[in-house]
């Protein structure tokens, strides 16, 4: 018979092709991780009693079911509003005891006092869109951590790091806890000077 | 001198790597079968809005899900329209929402159970009154935490 041996194939190369798969799946499969805007409800136990809060500390925003938006009784175009709120937050137009000394804003009587008594209120309908209500809410955590920012890289210039990133760097298990421990009170300080007071109304209740 | 020789002729044979490729497969296929990551098959459209001031959230054992939207074109002839809310793998209505969440926190660890956060999951063209209705009813159980999910963007994208 004139049948050869056929020659074996060379196996030796198999490992590295594997290895080279088995690298490749372990550098993209990302664990893929959700993010989103973080907010907190108002717990369901009434106040039985509410304190008083001065109009010009309000700052209302209604979004209606046209998904037209009214800021402080003024129609208004989406991408004004980050700028409107920044200006509203930052006013500080208190005087004496609620005087606020980071504040930069146009000191103007009528508006917010200082940033710790600025409440945003959020006002929507039943039929206003999902997304629009996020775009919203989005511009109005935008004017908060616009100004957390600057004053966070005015507090703390040396560290190179606006608020947003540093808040990042807190929340990421990855970072060690020697330097959670040193940003956690410098956002502890920026938290108090611009507290995030976002009030999403309640439903109205009449039907 | 002769002591090297001797040595050469007793050599020891080379370590049989043959099975190697075998092993690296089966770690290859591990890693294959094992990133399968959603645990939850959607039932509904679950476009999220975009948005750019966002907070990710780590730590998987502290998240429950909520999704809601209009029900995917399989589901369509069965549930209609109109968006729904989608617990687990079945459709739900708002009531079931707080049992829901109840049923899940007893799920998890003790010490879990106070700084659990509820991811809503919703399509961005579902109306905000059945995200008030969702989010009244995580109210009266407690579950305070919330975080709309969303995706990278600018707010712009949300507006047509």
């Amino acid at each position: 018979m004139a049948r050869r041996a056929s020659p074996e194939v060379n196996a030796g190369s198999m490992a590295d092709i594997a290895f080279l798969l088995l690298i490749f799946f372990l550098v993209t499969t990302t664990i893929e991780t959700d993010s989103g805007i973080n907010r907190k409800l108002p717990p369901m136990d009434e106040l039985i009693d509410p304190p008083i809060i001065k109009e010009k500390n309000i700052f209302t925003v209604v979004v209606n079911k046209y998904n037209q938006l009214l800021v402080e009784e003024k129609p208004m175009n989406i991408s004004e509003i980050r700028q409107a709120a920044i200006e509203f937050l930052d006013n500080g137009g208190g005087k004496d005891a609620e005087e606020c000394s980071y504040c930069k804003g146009n000191k103007d009587p009528a508006s917010s006092d200082n940033p710790e008594k600025a409440i945003i209120s959020l006002k929507n309908d039943r039929e206003t869109s999902y997304k629009v209500y996020i775009a919203v809410q989005n511009e109005l955590v935008a004017a908060y951590n616009e100004l957390r920012n600057r004053e966070f890289r005015s507090l703390y210039p040396n560290l190179g790091l606006t608020f947003v990133e540093a808040n990042k760097r807190y929340s990421d298990p990855r970072s060690s806890s020697l330097e959670k421990k040193k940003l956690k009170p410098k956002i502890d300080i920026l938290k108090a000077m611009y507290p995030q007071k976002l009030s999403e109304a309640e439903p109205s209740k009449t039907k | 001198m002769s002591k090297f020789k001797k040595k050469k002729n007793s050599e020891l044979p080379a370590v049989n790597t043959a099975s190697l490729p075998d092993i690296v497969f089966m770690l290859l296929f591990f890693f294959m079968v094992a990133t399968v990551m959603r645990d939850n098959t959607l039932m509904v459209t679950n476009s999220l809005p975009a948005a750019n001031q966002i907070q990710k959230l780590d730590k998987k054992d502290r998240v429950m899900y909520i999704y809601a939207g209009k029900p995917s074109s399989r589901y369509k002839d069965k549930y209609g329209t109109q968006a729904r809310i989608q617990l687990n793998d079945k459709f739900a209505s708002v009531s079931e929402v707080a049992a829901f969440v109840l049923a899940e926190r007893a799920s998890k660890r003790q010490e879990l159970q106070n700084v659990l956060t509820t991811a809503l999951k919703i399509d961005g063209e579902t109306n905000m009154g059945l995200i008030t209705d969702i989010k009244q009813e995580l109210r009266k159980v407690n579950a305070l935490k919330i975080n709309y999910t969303t995706r990278v963007g600018e707010y712009s994208q949300n507006i047509d």
